[in-house]
């Protein structure tokens, strides 16, 4: 096939910017482990708040560094109604949902996380700075949708 | 003057006046939006904020684009193969007649408030079984369409053996190659999972696989507005400013690029979902940026086309060809300012698919401006810049020079409008406000209050922005029904031609045209991207959803 030569240097030059761009992604992804929200356990969506741990919502310290956060996501809120964490400690939240799917967005992070009915997804999460954060429901869950939010409060 | 049958007119004039039809009660329903957002505007208890976005979505996105890409691949295809036979002709009819009688199950379902599922439809939101079947008998019908537009490529084929296809019916070959493998996702999660379900036959969904499934379809959709917009600029442009198609196999190479990498990559909207392991959700982000190339590739040739229709024409330096361009011809102005806004919007897609970045966008105002610099523009204008010529050459009329003024004032505010609205859009979904809602007050919250402080970030800019585009939207319904019914008929001479450029078939290989090693390797690179996730979403699937009803 026949390629004009500024065709040639052009194509070269699309192609190498994208060899850049994936090994950017790809070693912070895996040499860094940078990866979105996610996870592969699944749950019985009718049965969410029978079943470990989302039988017990809130926050549980595990160990002094960290701290796992347990939530429900239901039309139109969040369980618990309450969440505070310490700032500059490792947060894991883990969220479910027991009817549509939802999300469970904190403003001003990078934690933005789906809740699709069925499965758990999981985040880990530092705030390095303390105060309140509102949390939204980015997915078009019904008439309520845009009421659907929380708190939560980084204490020193 | 070279016409098409008036049979192939007829059919085509009829695409167009239901995509306008589409167009005039979507874009009312947008400007309804951002009056809702901005608390100017409260709806009578009978009308909910999330149907009239249903609305907008379904009738912009889907139906009007669609007509409209089939009146220009019907013209198109009988301009440059011939006149349709007695069996193409007919198929298309049902083609026409099995998609709008969809259209019209599911607009009525939205309009009496059993289908507020937004276009995208998410398992477990449950709308009314009619609605889902409403969707399936659209696609259907589009299937039909295509199959007809083959069959009139096939006899075509056979009439002229070992002879290279026009380029024009070679790109509508892979556009609708491109939408049948694409519609394969939409049509099984429809058939097997949300018909049986909505009707109650079953009583769970496995929603991850719908998900999976949709966005199977939802990616290559876009370029199924896209590669008519594509074929325009290839082919449309060059004749419009008195040059030559750059390079016919460039051209072709990418249409054939983008079968292959358009299908494969649904899962960079559901990065930030469960139910998919990082490392599927990578693979197919590599997948994502491959459509890089081919985009590049119509940069190229773009700019290469003006700058080689410039300089034959006397232009001087590095940059006076532009001068040489015909930018009082509305044709080209609007297909010239349509492409300028894929850059941004290229831009922001590559965003939106990395990986990582995504976190940042997903879900947010920003996906909304996104989609609107993307679709909303260089797809919409695209297809006005077409309208301004394809109504008058199919129906005989003169596009009068008050008309023209018009549709420069038409262009430039749908610019303006644009520009105003997603650029506060993308701001506002940086600072993190949701899509998708009728009011993102939050009761009062500082945070979301935050979010509107800005100049270009509140909700004034983003009504003004709508206030425009719906005015320019109304100039553009004037002069459809203008060119349609009461502009005065043209004479021999006055009549607007098909602008269809010349192409270079000479270096052109032979193996562009081979539709089965493509389809092939297409099939080759679904089968590795999606096997062992979707295997997995069966075998480790949670207990299904029963639908909900949250409107």
């Amino acid at each position: 096939m026949h390629f004009h030569k500024f065709e040639k240097i052009w194509l070269g030059f699309g192609i190498i910017s994208l060899v850049v761009f994936l090994s950017i992604i790809g070693v912070t992804a895996f040499a860094f482990n940078h990866h979105p929200s996610g996870g592969m356990d699944t749950i019985d969506p009718d049965k969410v708040e029978q079943t470990a741990p989302f039988d017990n919502p809130g926050v549980h310290q595990i160990d002094d560094n960290t701290y796992e956060v347990i939530i429900v996501a239901k039309a139109f809120g969040y369980d618990p109604a309450e969440i505070k964490v310490p700032v500059g400690k490792k947060v894991v939240f883990k969220v479910a949902s027991t009817d549509v799917t939802h999300s469970f967005s904190i403003a001003k992070t990078n934690v933005n996380m789906m809740v699709v009915p069925g499965q758990i997804n999981t985040k880990e999460y530092t705030f390095d700075k303390a105060g309140q954060y509102l949390v939204i429901c980015n997915e078009y869950c019904g008439t309520g949708h845009h009421f659907m939010k929380t708190t939560i409060e980084v204490v020193e | 003057m070279k016409q098409i049958s008036l049979g192939d007119r007829k059919l085509a004039i009829t695409n167009i006046v239901v995509a306008y039809i589409a167009f005039l009660i979507g874009t009312f329903c947008g400007l309804m939006q951002v009056f809702i957002r901005n608390d100017a505007l409260t709806l009578p208890p009978w009308l909910d904020y999330y149907q009239i976005l249903t609305a907008h979505g379904v009738l912009l996105a889907l139906i009007f684009t669609t007509y409209f890409i089939f009146a220009f691949l019907i013209s198109g295809m009988s301009y440059s193969l011939g006149a349709f036979g007695p069996k193409v002709r007919s198929f298309s009819w049902l083609g026409f007649i099995v998609t709008t009688a969809g259209t019209i199950l599911a607009t009525v379902e939205i309009i009496a408030g059993r289908a507020s599922v937004l276009y995208t439809f998410y398992a477990p939101l449950q709308a009314s079984g009619w609605y889902y079947v409403g969707l399936a008998l659209f696609v259907v019908g589009t299937w039909i369409y295509s199959f007809a537009l083959i069959g009139h490529y096939v006899k075509w084929k056979k009439e002229h053996k070992k002879k290279l296809s026009p380029l024009f019916a070679y790109m509508t070959i892979s556009t609708l190659i491109l939408w049948i493998i694409a519609c394969l996702g939409v049509v099984a999660t429809v058939l097997f999972q949300f018909i049986p379900w909505a009707f109650g036959w079953v009583d769970t969904i496995n929603v991850e696989l719908s998900r999976s499934l949709f966005w199977y379809f939802g990616h290559p959709l876009v370029y199924f507005w896209l590669l008519p917009a594509y074929m325009a600029w290839y082919v449309v442009v060059p004749k419009i400013i008195g040059g030559k198609v750059f390079s016919d196999s460039l051209a072709r190479l990418s249409f054939v690029l983008f079968i292959l990498f358009s299908i494969p990559v649904g899962f960079h909207h559901q990065l930030t979902e469960p139910g998919i392991s990082s490392f599927w959700k990578f693979l197919q982000t590599v997948l994502t940026f491959m459509v890089i190339i081919p985009s590049l590739m119509t940069a190229f040739s773009m700019f290469g086309t003006f700058e080689r229709t410039g300089r034959l024409k006397g232009a001087s330096g590095l940059f006076g060809w532009l001068f040489k361009l015909p930018w009082k011809d509305i044709r080209f102005t609007s297909l010239f300012i349509a492409m300028f806004f894929f850059i941004p919007g290229g831009a922001g897609g590559i965003i939106n698919a990395s990986f990582q970045l995504n976190e940042v966008v997903h879900n947010t105002l920003w996906v909304v401006g996104h989609f609107h610099i993307t679709v909303g523009t260089p797809v919409a204008m695209t297809f006005m810049g077409l309208t301004f010529w394809l109504i008058p050459y199919l129906t005989g009329r003169k596009l009068t020079k008050s008309i023209q003024k018009l549709a420069f004032i038409q262009i430039i505010t749908w610019s303006i409008g644009m520009l105003l609205m997603s650029t506060s859009q993308h701001i506002l979904g940086l600072l993190g406000a949701p899509r998708r809602t009728a009011f993102a007050g939050y009761m009062d919250d500082p945070s979301a209050l935050e979010w509107f402080n800005g100049l270009l970030s509140n909700h004034v800019t983003m009504a003004i922005g709508g206030t425009i585009l719906f005015l320019s939207a109304m100039i553009l319904i004037y002069i459809v029904f203008q060119t349609l019914f009461f502009a005065p008929k043209a004479t021999e001479n006055e009549r607007v031609e098909f602008p269809m450029a010349e192409s270079d078939l000479e270096q052109t290989p032979k193996y562009l045209e081979n539709w089965w090693i493509w389809i092939g390797i297409a099939f080759a690179l679904i089968a590795f991207a999606y096997t062992i996730p979707l295997a997995e979403m069966i075998h480790h699937a949670p207990p299904g959803s029963s639908g909900f009803k949250t409107w």
